[in-house]
C-alpha cells in the first residue's frame, strides 16, 4: 500500500488561482485526479472529503459525477498530444463538452466552437476547425485543450503542468492567455506545477506538497517573501536567479520513496533543522496568521 | 598552449541536413540549415552557455563537437588543430579529452552494465591501465561526484535520476576530460536535485579545471553556471556576450523575449513583459531577412529583406540585429 496523498487539505475560492507545487512523486497529480474521481481502480480514498460548491464529490454516483466532470470542473493535462484524439477533428473535440453539457446543437454549437477557438487565439479558426491535431504545433494543440476545458463553461479548471512540454516563449504566450481567460470568464484555476517562477507569475495562493502532504499553504507574496517551512525555504534557495552567481542551496538526499516513508515528518532526513522530535512524530498544521499554514515542529508554539 | 588560444573554437561551422522524404536521383533536396555559420570559442577552464528553443541547432552542435557528424562547412579547432583532420592516435586523444553528458540519464547509461564498468569503459579504451589502476580510477571518479566506491558494483536501475546523472558525470571525468559537453544535463531533474548537480558541476570545474559547453533552455540555470553565453535561433547565433552583461541588458529582441519568458520566482519582480507572438518557424523554410522578424515586436521594413550579420557592439559582445 502506497500513500500517495496523505491528509492533504487545500481550498480554492471562486475566480482564484491556486498553485500546487511539488517535485515529481509528491502526489500533486493524484490529488487532482481524486477531485475528478479519475483515480485508477486500484486506488481508494481512505478518508477526508472533497467539497465543491458545498457538494461532497467523494463517492458520489457516476451520473452525478458526470454532471460535474467536464461541465463544472474541467482539466488540462500535461501532454496535448496524448490528451487529444488523433482521429477526430478539432471541431469534434471542442464541441463534445458543449454538446453533452450545454445541449448545444447545429449553428449554435458551431458558433460556440468558433468563439472558443477565437478566445484561445487560434489564428483562422474557421479553417483550423476541420483540421486534425497532428497538423498543429505543440503550443496550438495546448490551446485547443484549453478551448475544450472552457467549452462547457466550468467554474474550476485543473491544469496539471500544462506548459511543461512547451518551449519557453510558447509557455509565456500560454500563461498570459490563461491569465486573460481567467480574468474574462472568472473561472477558478488549480495550477499544478513544479516551476516556482510560474507560480509567482500566475497564482494568488500556493500550496507546497512534499511526499503526499501539504507542508505549507499561503498567499503567494507571503510565501515567497517569508517562507516558513524548511522545505519551502530550501526549494526557493535551490533555484538559480537571473543575475545572481550566489551558490545554490542543494537540498541533500532525495525525495522519499512513498512505499518506504520515514517516520515522523517526511522531510526530516533532508532537513537542516531536524530535531529529535521530527523523527518520531509528524508535525500538526500550525496557523501562521490569516490564511497561512505550515506543518513543522519549529513553528509550533511551545 | 598560449593564453590567448581557446581550448575549443568553432569557426564558421555549418551543417545542412537533406530534408526527409523520398529523394529521387533527379530531385534537388531541400536543406535544413541546422547550424549556419556559427563561430564561438571556449577558453580553458571556463563555461560557455548555449541557449535556444527546441530545433535551434543546439544538439547538432554537440554532435559536431563530438565528431558524430561531419560539418557541411567550417571547422572546429581543438587547441588550434582542426578536429575533422585528426586521424589515428590524435583522434583517440581528442575523444579522450572531450566527453559528453546527456539530458536523460535513463537512456544514456546501459542497463546491462554495472556502474563500475560504465565508468571504466572510456578510461580503459584510452589508456593501457592495469586492472587495479582502473578500479582505483573508478573509485576516485565516484567519490568526486559524491557517490561511494561501493556503488561500482550496482546497476543503473538501482539509482535515482540525480544519482544517474552523477554516474554520467563520473564517466566523463574518469578519462581526465578537458572539455565536457553538457546537453541539457539538468532539464530532466527535479528542482532540489537540479541544484545538487549544478553545485557539483561548479565544484568539479574549480577542482579539475575542466571546461564546459553547457546547453540549456532555462536562462536562469545557464547564466548561473556560464561565463559567456551564446543565444541561438534557427541555427544562427543572434547574440553572444558575457553572462553578466547579457543578464544586465539583453540586446537582441529574441534574447529579451527569452529573458521575459524566464519567470523569476518572485511575485514582485517587475521584469520586461515582452511576449513574442507565433512559434519558431520551420528550419526547412525559414523567413527571409532576419529569421526572427515575423515574431519580432521591433521589426522594421529592412528586417524582412536584409539579413543582419553578427557584429561586435563592444569588445566582448556581438549581436545580429539591425537595431544595433
Amino acid at each position: 500500500m502506497v500513500r500517495a496523498v496523505d491528509g492533504a487539505s487545500f481550498s480554492i475560492k471562486r475566480g482564484e488561482c491556486l498553485g500546487l507545487v511539488g517535485e515529481s512523486g509528491s502526489g500533486k497529480t493524484t490529488a487532482c485526479l481524486s477531485i475528478l474521481g479519475l483515480l485508477p481502480r486500484s486506488a481508494c480514498i481512505e478518508g477526508g472529503s472533497i467539497l465543491f460548491d458545498g457538494q461532497e464529490l467523494r463517492g458520489i454516483a457516476a451520473d452525478k459525477m458526470n454532471a460535474v466532470r467536464g461541465r463544472r470542473i474541467a482539466m488540462i493535462l500535461q501532454d496535448p498530444m496524448a490528451s487529444l484524439n488523433p482521429l477526430l477533428t478539432i471541431f469534434d473535440q471542442v464541441a463534445e463538452p458543449a454538446f453533452y453539457h450545454r445541449n448545444s446543437r447545429g449553428r449554435t454549437l458551431k458558433d460556440h466552437v468558433l468563439w472558443l477557438l477565437n478566445n484561445v487565439r487560434i489564428p483562422s479558426p474557421e479553417r483550423r476547425m476541420s483540421e486534425f491535431p497532428h497538423q498543429m504545433s505543440g503550443g496550438m494543440r495546448q490551446r485547443v485543450v484549453g478551448a475544450i476545458a472552457l467549452s462547457a463553461g466550468p467554474q474550476l479548471i485543473i491544469a496539471d503542468e500544462p506548459t511543461t512540454n512547451l518551449d519557453v516563449t510558447i509557455q509565456a504566450q500560454y500563461l498570459s492567455l490563461l491569465k486573460e481567460l481567467q480574468r474574462r470568464t472568472g473561472v477558478a484555476l488549480l495550477f499544478v506545477t513544479h516551476n516556482l517562477g510560474i507560480v509567482a507569475k500566475m497564482c494568488d495562493r500556493v500550496a507546497v506538497m512534499y511526499a503526499g502532504r501539504i507542508v505549507e499553504h499561503g498567499p503567494v507574496r507571503e510565501l515567497f517573501k517569508c517562507p516558513r517551512h524548511p522545505y519551502t525555504q530550501a526549494l526557493l534557495g535551490a533555484i538559480p536567479r537571473l543575475g545572481s552567481k550566489e551558490p545554490l542551496y542543494a537540498i541533500p538526499g532525495q525525495p522519499p520513496d512513498l512505499s518506504d516513508m520515514p517516520a515522523g515528518c517526511a522531510f526530516h532526513p533532508r532537513c537542516p533543522h531536524a530535531m529529535e522530535r521530527c523523527c518520531r512524530e509528524a508535525p500538526p498544521e500550525t496557523s501562521l496568521g490569516a490564511d497561512h499554514q505550515a506543518r513543522c515542529w519549529l513553528l509550533e508554539p511551545r | 598552449m598560449s593564453a590567448a588560444q581557446p581550448l575549443l573554437a568553432l569557426q564558421k561551422l555549418t551543417k545542412y541536413f537533406p530534408a526527409g522524404g523520398l529523394r529521387l536521383p533527379w530531385t534537388q533536396p531541400d536543406w535544413v540549415k541546422a547550424v549556419d555559420d556559427v563561430s564561438v570559442s571556449i577558453p580553458a577552464g571556463q563555461t560557455l552557455g548555449l541557449v535556444g528553443e527546441s530545433g535551434c541547432g543546439k544538439t547538432t552542435i554537440t554532435r559536431l563537437i563530438l565528431r558524430l557528424v561531419q560539418p557541411t562547412a567550417g571547422e572546429i579547432l581543438f587547441e588550434g588543430r582542426d578536429v575533422f583532420e585528426l586521424r589515428g592516435k590524435d583522434l583517440l586523444h581528442y575523444r579522450q579529452a572531450v566527453q559528453a553528458v546527456f539530458q536523460d540519464p535513463f537512456s544514456s547509461l546501459s542497463p546491462r552494465m554495472r556502474v563500475g564498468d560504465i565508468i571504466a569503459e572510456p578510461f580503459t579504451v584510452h589508456t593501457n591501465a592495469s586492472h587495479q589502476t582502473t578500479i582505483d580510477r573508478v573509485a576516485e571518479a565516484l567519490e568526486l561526484v559524491g557517490l561511494s566506491p561501493a556503488h561500482a558494483k550496482r546497476f543503473p536501475h538501482e539509482f535515482s535520476g540525480g544519482q544517474r546523472q552523477r554516474i554520467a558525470i563520473a564517466r566523463a571525468i574518469a578519462t581526465s576530460a578537458r572539455l565536457i559537453v553538457l546537453d541539457e544535463p539538468v532539464s530532466a531533474l527535479d528542482v532540489s536535485i537540479r541544484a545538487q548537480i549544478m553545485t557539483l558541476l561548479e565544484h568539479l570545474q574549480r577542482q579539475l579545471g575542466v571546461s564546459y559547453l553547457f546547453i540549456g533552455h532555462d536562462l536562469a540555470t545557464v547564466t548561473h553556471i556560464s561565463q559567456r553565453i551564446a543565444v541561438m535561433y534557427l541555427g544562427k547565433i543572434v547574440e553572444e556576450a558575457g553572462a553578466d552583461e547579457l543578464t544586465a541588458a539583453p540586446l537582441h529582441p529574441y534574447t529579451r523575449a527569452l529573458f521575459a519568458a524566464a519567470l523569476p520566482a518572485d511575485p514582485d519582480d517587475q521584469h520586461e513583459d515582452l511576449v513574442v507572438s507565433g512559434s519558431v518557424p520551420s528550419a526547412l523554410n525559414p523567413p527571409s531577412g532576419c529569421y526572427f522578424h515575423p515574431r519580432c515586436p521591433f521589426a522594421m521594413p529592412r528586417c524582412s529583406a536584409d539579413r543582419p550579420l553578427l557584429k561586435a557592439v563592444s569588445a566582448t559582445r556581438q549581436v545580429a540585429c539591425h537595431l544595433y
